[in-house]
C-alpha cells in the first residue's frame, strides 16, 4: 500500500524514512504542536516550498535542465489568484478562474520557451530563461493597473478560508493550512509517480546522456519540453497556494530573484534528482531562514565592537552566508542530504 | 576566412530603418551615437565572457561581479582624486578617469584570477555545476561589495569637462558618449589585433575552434585560458567603470542587471564569437535607444524581442562558431 502510494520509490534509508515521517507528522499536526502565528506561517511556507522545489527538481534533478524562470511560473500562479480575486471579488469562482487562467498561461509560456530554446543547448536555455524571467519581472512591475506594481495586491479569500470564518473550533487560517497540506501532499505523490514512470526514466536517460537517448529513439526535444511544461504547471499551483495563504501577492514574495536562489539552494542541499530531497531541503531551509537570522542577529550583537566580523555577520548579510553555503554544498555535497543518506545505506549493505 | 556580411548589413539596415521612424535627422544622430556608445560599452563587458565560453566551454554566470567590482573601485578612486576630477581641465579629468579605469581593471583582473582558481577550476567540464557555482560566486561577490561599500546606490558623477554635449546644428551629442565610443573602438581594435595578428591570438582562436587539436600540438590551453579569463575579467571591470559613468550611479545589483544584457548579446552574436559579440552589442545598444525614444514602454522588452527575432533567423547566433 505504502509502496504503491510512493510509486515504489521508497526512501531506502532508515534515517531518511524517519526524517520524512517526522516531517509528515510534524506538518500534519503543526497547528496543534507549534502554536503561534509565526510557527504556522513557517509551516505553510514549508509546504509551498516543498511543492515548488519538487517541481523544480523534475526539471533540474531529473531532466538536467537549468532554468531561471521557475519563479516566473510561481509568480503567474500567485498573480492569477490575486488578480482574479481583486477583480471579481472574493469567492471560489475567482480562485478557480484565476488558477485556471494562470495554468493556461504558464503551460503555454513554458511550451513556447521550451520549444524555442531546448532545441539548442542546455546552456542556452539557462541564459534565455534568465532573460525572460527578468523581462517578466519588469512587466509585472510596469503593468501596475493589473498587478499593483511594486506594492503588489492584497485581496480577500473565499469565505471558508478567511480568518474570520469559524466552524467547530476550526478557523479559516486552519482550513487554509489543511487545504495547502492536502494539495501539496497529493501533488507531491503525483510528482513522485511521474518521475518513477517510464516517462520519468526517459527524462533521467536524457540527463545522463542526451545523445544516446536520442539515438535509442526518444525525441529529446519533446521530452524536455514536456518536462518543462509539467514543472511549470506544478510551480504555478504552488504560487496559487502561496497567494491563498498570504492573501497577498507581490513581486518580492514570488518573482524576485532571491526566491529563485532559494529554490536552487534547496534543491542542491536536499539532493538533486530525488523528490525527497525537496522535502528535506525545503524544511531545513525555511526553518533556517526564519530562525537562523535571529541567530545571526545575536552573533552580530555579541561582536558589536569587532570591525570586520560584525559587518559580515549582520542579519542583512544573510545572503552572503547562503551563497557560501551554496557553493560549498555544490562542491562537497553534490548529492545533497538524501544522496548522502542513501549512499550510506548502500555502503552498509555492500 | 570569408566574412559573412549579412549581420553587418542588418546593423546598417537597422540604423537606416530608424531614420524615417524617428523623423528628424538630428534626433536620429543623437540616438545613434548614444546607441553606439551603449553598444560598445556592452561589447567591452561581454567580449571576455564570450571568449571564455568559446575557449573552455565555461559559462560564467558570475561575470557580473567583475562589472560591479570595477564600477565600485572607480567610485572610490574618483572620490579620492576629486581634485583632478573636479577641475575644469580636460586632461586632469581624463587622468582621473584613466587612473580609475586602470585601478578597476587591476582589481577586477585580480578577482578574476582568484575566481578562476577557487570557483571555476574544480568544475571544468560539468556544465550544470558550473552554472550553479558561478551563480553562487556571483551572490557572494555581490554581498561582499555590500559589506565594503554599503548596500546603497553610490553616485558616480562625470568629471567637469566631460559633462554637457557637443552641438552639431540641432543634434546634441554628449561628450562622455564620444569618449565611450572611442574607448570601445580602441578595445575592439586591440582585441582584433591580438586575436588576428599575434601568436597568442592565433592559439586562442584555434582553441575556440578545436581545443583538443591545439592541446595535442603541445600547447597548454589551461594557461592560455587563465590568461583569457583574467583579461576578460579586467575588461569587464573596465566596462563596469564605463557603464557606471554612463548611468552616473552605481548599485550593488549592477552586475546582475548587466548580466542579463550581456547574455542576450552573446547569444545573439553566437557563443564564442568576438565579431558576433561586437555586432550583437551594437544591435542591442541601438535597439534600446531607438525604442526608448519611439515607445518607452516597449523599450524594456526590446532586447528580448531582438533576441527572439535573431534566433528565429539564425538559431546558433549571428556568427556561429563551427564545431559546436
Amino acid at each position: 500500500m505504502i509502496a504503491r502510494l510512493l510509486s515504489h520509490d521508497l526512501p531506502r534509508n532508515r534515517w531518511l524514512a524517519a526524517a520524512l515521517l517526522l516531517i509528515l507528522v510534524g506538518l500534519a499536526a503543526a497547528p496543534f504542536l507549534f502554536p503561534g502565528s509565526k510557527a504556522l506561517g513557517v509551516a505553510a511556507k514549508m509546504l509551498v516550498f516543498i511543492l515548488l522545489v519538487a517541481s523544480y527538481d523534475l526539471l533540474l534533478g531529473y531532466t538536467g535542465i537549468v532554468s531561471f524562470a521557475h519563479t516566473m511560473f510561481f509568480g503567474i500562479g500567485a498573480y492569477g489568484v490575486a488578480v482574479a480575486s481583486t477583480r471579481m471579488g472574493e469567492g471560489w469562482a475567482a480562485v478557480g478562474l484565476g488558477l485556471g487562467a494562470a495554468l493556461l498561461i504558464s503551460l503555454a509560456l513554458a511550451f513556447v520557451i521550451g520549444l524555442f530554446s531546448l532545441r539548442v543547448k542546455a546552456i542556452f536555455f539557462a541564459m534565455i530563461t534568465l532573460a525572460v524571467a527578468a523581462a517578466f519581472q519588469t512587466l509585472a512591475s510596469q503593468l501596475s493597473d493589473i498587478t499593483g506594481g511594486e506594492d503588489g495586491l492584497t485581496f480577500r479569500n473565499p469565505e471558508w478560508l478567511s480568518p474570520s470564518f469559524e466552524f467547530a473550533g476550526f478557523d479559516g487560517r486552519l482550513v487554509t493550512y489543511y487545504l495547502l497540506f492536502v494539495v501539496v501532499l497529493v501533488l507531491f505523490l503525483l510528482l513522485l509517480r511521474i518521475v518513477n514512470s517510464p516517462f520519468g526514466r526517459v527524462l533521467q536517460a536524457i540527463r545522463e546522456n542526451d545523445f544516446r537517448a536520442e539515438a535509442i529513439g526518444f525525441r529529446t526535444v519533446v521530452y524536455r519540453t514536456l518536462s518543462n511544461v509539467l514543472s511549470a504547471g506544478f510551480a504555478c499551483i504552488a504560487g496559487a497556494l502561496l497567494a491563498l495563504w498570504l492573501r497577498y501577492t507581490g513581486p518580492d514574495t514570488t518573482l524576485s530573484f532571491e526566491v529563485m536562489l532559494d529554490i536552487l539552494l534547496i534543491v542542491v542541499i536536499g539532493g538533486m534528482g530525488t523528490m525527497y530531497g525537496a522535502v528535506i531541503g525545503a524544511v531545513l531551509f525555511v526553518f533556517a531562514q526564519n530562525y537562523l537570522q535571529d541567530g545571526l542577529k545575536f552573533a552580530a550583537g555579541a561582536l558589536e565592537g569587532v570591525p570586520v566580523l560584525s559587518a559580515l555577520l549582520t542579519p542583512d548579510r544573510w545572503l552572503l552566508w547562503l551563497g557560501v553555503l551554496f557553493v560549498l554544498s555544490v562542491y562537497h555535497f553534490p548529492t545533497g542530504v538524501v544522496g548522502k543518506l542513501r549512499g550510506l545505506a548502500k555502503k552498509g549493505t555492500a | 576566412m570569408k566574412l559573412d556580411p549579412r549581420p553587418l548589413i542588418l546593423l546598417v539596415a537597422l540604423m537606416l530603418l530608424a531614420l524615417p521612424l524617428v523623423g528628424s535627422p538630428s534626433t536620429w544622430l543623437t540616438l545613434t551615437v548614444a546607441g553606439l556608445a551603449m553598444g560598445l560599452i556592452v561589447f567591452v563587458i561581454a567580449s571576455g565572457l564570450t571568449l571564455v565560453f568559446g575557449l573552455m566551454d565555461v559559462l560564467n554566470f558570475g561575470h557580473g561581479v567583475f562589472i560591479a567590482m570595477g564600477a565600485f573601485v572607480a567610485t572610490s578612486v574618483m572620490a579620492g582624486m576629486s581634485a583632478w576630477s573636479g577641475s575644469p581641465s580636460l586632461w586632469l579629468n581624463l587622468g582621473a578617469i584613466f587612473t580609475a579605469m586602470l585601478a578597476a581593471m587591476a582589481v577586477a583582473g585580480a578577482i578574476g584570477w582568484a575566481f578562476e582558481r577557487v570557483v571555476v577550476r574544480p568544475v571544468y567540464g560539468q556544465h550544470l555545476k558550473q552554472i550553479l557555482i558561478t551563480m553562487g560566486g556571483m551572490i557572494v561577490g555581490e554581498e561582499i561589495i555590500k559589506v565594503i561599500w554599503g548596500p546603497l546606490q553610490i553616485p558616480l558623477p562625470l568629471p567637469e569637462a566631460l559633462r554637457g554635449s557637443f552641438e552639431f546644428g540641432d543634434a546634441g551629442i554628449e561628450k562622455y558618449r564620444v569618449l565611450a565610443v572611442i574607448i570601445g573602438l580602441l578595445v575592439f581594435a586591440a582585441l582584433l589585433w591580438v586575436l588576428n595578428r599575434t601568436k597568442v591570438g592565433l592559439l586562442v582562436r584555434a582553441g575556440v575552434q578545436d581545443r583538443e587539436m591545439v592541446e595535442s600540438l603541445g600547447y597548454r590551453i589551461r594557461q592560455l585560458f587563465v590568461g583569457v579569463f583574467v583579461t576578460g575579467s579586467a575588461l569587464a571591470g573596465l566596462g563596469g567603470v564605463l557603464w557606471g559613468l554612463y548611468q552616473q550611479n552605481v548599485t550593488p545589483q549592477i552586475g546582475a542587471q548587466v548580466n542579463v544584457l550581456i547574455f542576450i548579446v552573446i547569444i545573439i552574436g553566437g557563443l564564442g564569437s568576438t565579431l558576433g559579440c561586437f555586432v550583437g552589442a551594437l544591435l542591442v545598444g541601438l535597439m534600446a535607444n531607438y525604442t526608448g525614444f519611439l515607445a518607452p514602454k516597449v523599450a524594456l522588452f526590446s532586447n528580448i524581442g531582438l533576441m527572439v527575432a535573431i534566433l528565429l533567423w539564425r538559431p546558433q547566433g549571428l556568427y556561429p562558431v563551427t564545431n559546436r
